[in-house]
């Protein structure tokens, strides 16, 4: 089945190619994978990187070559809350890896892998520009950071019970990008 | 206490809003630049500074606006680097997200002085949430008439953008972020020819950091001769140090040029010194890609002078004994810390974030990655050690980009200061994971 924008997202792709000029409206590229991964399940579907080579009158594989090279872009499904635990430098020296090994342990799954439920998928990812709140770990649009066992815990549970999303408020004149957690509306 | 002008007023509550940061004094250099001055007396201002680039070249501001190519017949461009990703440096996100008003401000001036009417921010992705509060704010300043047509009455006009990417250190390239910005991969071009005579799409353009941006502000409202007596000689002027890894007060902080080392490290101003009564053991200064040096050299240069935190100071001694300031990303480490993984970490960066444009890069990171895994895991040979210096001199200067240089230099860096523990891996794989020897992987205690 061809994924079709919702009307609002359609006229916000409108205003977006009007920032880039008019002969380079392949500029829009990357804010609109980012919206098309967000309203299409969390992932970017061969289908979903064809209709947006549609909408930018582009050649599918210039979609492709794109999407595969950016690694917030998701080829596969994953599970509704993508916990990506920063790996690099120094939230290794402040225990990364054993926030790592805590998450596996706790969600019973091994990296790039999902909970039966569907809620969780656990990755590791380069630095997130938070090296001075390390341990850190983006969920949707959310980091959480300084984290410990504790912390994990209440995040899991929070996210569970929906007391914490993972996306922030948009502000009134943005009209960027829809995020993880529009998905479920 | 440091003075304050990337971060001034910072703690003023609600200083990211609009009203807030103009009762404070911001957009000021928006009137004096559009209503009293031509865009070249303010790229004069700028030059007469000595700004220097603050993502990590440390290249002269200045100098690179005057390479702009004001005579071609095509729109001009001006490109904000956001795309903050060298581990240890979270400066920039700190700024926008405490003061994004400072940098729309600074793009303004610095637009108008470029004479681009439009200019982009490019954002790394994941920050998101930045990316909508810097159009929050874009917003703002659009209607108050300090962007859109016809800034404050003039027939200066100025459309800003904010642009994210999608994930990918090799977006900090600045030739990679205009690939990217204009909806490609992100692999760097080859130069020249530079931006400056041919960037985003074609046309003349420059790309600064967030950081140097934010300083326009206060050259163009002090005057650019007030900026240059702040700092020591060629580096004036304020830096943020993102600082990260064994200390009691990590954080951003604004400190001026020429602060010795030490005070930053031990200071309760800065660092607070090393955490849980530990000892010092090395240091990153400016960002994962430049040379680690051990404590005795981070203090002191190879000739027992104190080193500051300076461009000059860092990288005195070149890369045998000396480092670099970079980005300002000042990663620390104490005596728990086992330089062997600590250097596979950052191999393994290098490997991942390698765009596969260049045969030496893209194949020599996943060696050196390869090597130091097995050096770490207790597999490594004698050989390796020689292999890996081996390999990092086949990547160093041989690629289109600097991230080859990148890869390379953490690597050599570390056998160079601490090649007794790569020794004693190979020599002693059973004692790796001892939990009370020093050489115990991080992350276990």
């Amino acid at each position: 089945m061809t994924p079709q924008f919702s009307s609002q997202t359609l006229s916000n792709i409108e205003i977006l190619k009007t920032r880039y000029p008019v002969e380079q409206s392949k500029s829009a590229l990357l804010p609109i994978l980012h919206m098309a991964q967000a309203e299409f399940g969390g992932y970017l579907s061969r289908e979903s990187m064809d209709y947006v080579a549609s909408l930018l009158n582009l050649q599918p594989i210039e979609v492709y070559e794109v999407a595969t090279f950016y690694t917030m872009f998701h080829l596969k499904p994953t599970g509704k809350y993508v916990l990506e635990v920063c790996r690099t430098g120094p939230c290794a020296l402040s225990g990364a890896e054993h926030i790592v090994d805590y998450l596996k342990q706790k969600l019973g799954v091994d990296l790039n892998q999902t909970t039966p439920d569907g809620l969780f998928t656990i990755k590791e990812v380069e630095c997130l520009a938070s090296c001075g709140s390390g341990p850190v770990l983006q969920v949707g649009e959310c980091y959480v950071e300084n984290l410990t066992d504790q912390r994990v815990d209440s995040m899991l549970a929070a996210l569970k019970s929906g007391e914490l999303s993972d996306n922030e408020p948009t502000p009134a004149h943005s009209i960027l990008f829809r995020t993880c957690g529009d998905k479920q509306s | 206490m440091s003075r304050k002008i990337l971060l001034e007023n910072g703690d003023i509550s609600g200083i990211d809003q609009f009203d807030i940061y103009r009762q404070h004094g911001g957009y000021q250099s928006v009137e004096k630049a559009i209503k009293t001055m031509t865009p070249l007396e303010v790229v004069d201002e700028v030059k007469k500074s000595g700004l220097r680039g603050r993502g990590g070249a440390g290249f002269s501001t200045g100098m690179k606006w005057s390479f702009l190519d004001r005579k071609s017949d095509k729109p001009r461009y001006l490109v904000c680097n956001a795309d903050e990703s060298e581990p240890g440096t979270f400066k920039d996100r700190y700024l926008m997200e405490k003061i994004p008003h400072r940098l729309i401000e600074g793009m303004i001036v610095s637009s108008y002085a470029l004479g681009a009417s439009r200019a982009y921010i490019y954002i790394r992705g994941e920050l998101m949430w930045l990316a909508k509060r810097l159009e929050n704010a874009i917003g703002e300043a659009k209607a108050h008439g300090l962007l859109g047509d016809n800034i404050l009455g003039s027939d200066y006009s100025l459309d800003l953008v904010v642009h994210p990417g999608g994930g990918a250190y090799i977006c900090g390239e600045e030739s990679a972020l205009l690939e990217s910005l204009e909806g490609k991969r992100g692999y760097p071009r080859l130069k020249p020819p530079f931006p400056a005579i041919s960037g985003l799409y074609g046309c003349p353009t420059v790309i600064n950091n967030v950081e140097s941006i934010a300083a326009v502000p206060w050259i163009v409202t002090h005057g650019g001769e007030e900026y240059s007596k702040i700092g020591i000689e060629k580096s004036s002027g304020t830096k943020l140090i993102s600082a990260s890894g064994h200390i009691n007060r990590p954080g951003v902080y604004e400190i001026e040029l020429g602060l010795p080392v030490e005070e930053f490290i031990y200071s309760d101003a800065y660092c607070g010194g090393i955490r849980n009564g530990r000892t010092l053991k090395a240091v990153v200064a400016g960002g994962s890609s430049v040379p680690i040096l051990p404590a005795e050299l981070i203090l002191r240069t190879a000739a027992g002078i104190p080193r500051l935190m300076t461009y000059e100071s860092l990288s005195d001694g070149g890369f045998q004994t000396g480092t670099m300031l970079g980005s300002g990303g000042f990663i620390v480490m104490d005596d728990t810390t086992c330089i062997v993984r600590n250097t596979w970490n950052f191999a393994r960066f290098y490997h991942h974030e390698s765009c596969g444009q260049c045969s030496p890069c893209r194949e020599g990171t996943g060696w050196m990655e390869k090597v130091l895994h097995r050096i770490e895991h207790g597999h490594g040979t004698p050989k390796d050690i020689d292999l890996l210096v081996d390999i990092a001199k086949k990547i160093e200067g041989k690629t289109i980009c600097a991230l080859g240089d990148a890869a390379a230099w953490p690597i050599a860096s570390a056998i160079r200061h601490f090649r007794h523990e790569f020794e004693y891996h190979i020599a002693h794989p059973d004692k790796i994971t001892d939990p009370d020897h020093v050489y115990q992987p991080m992350g276990t205690k």
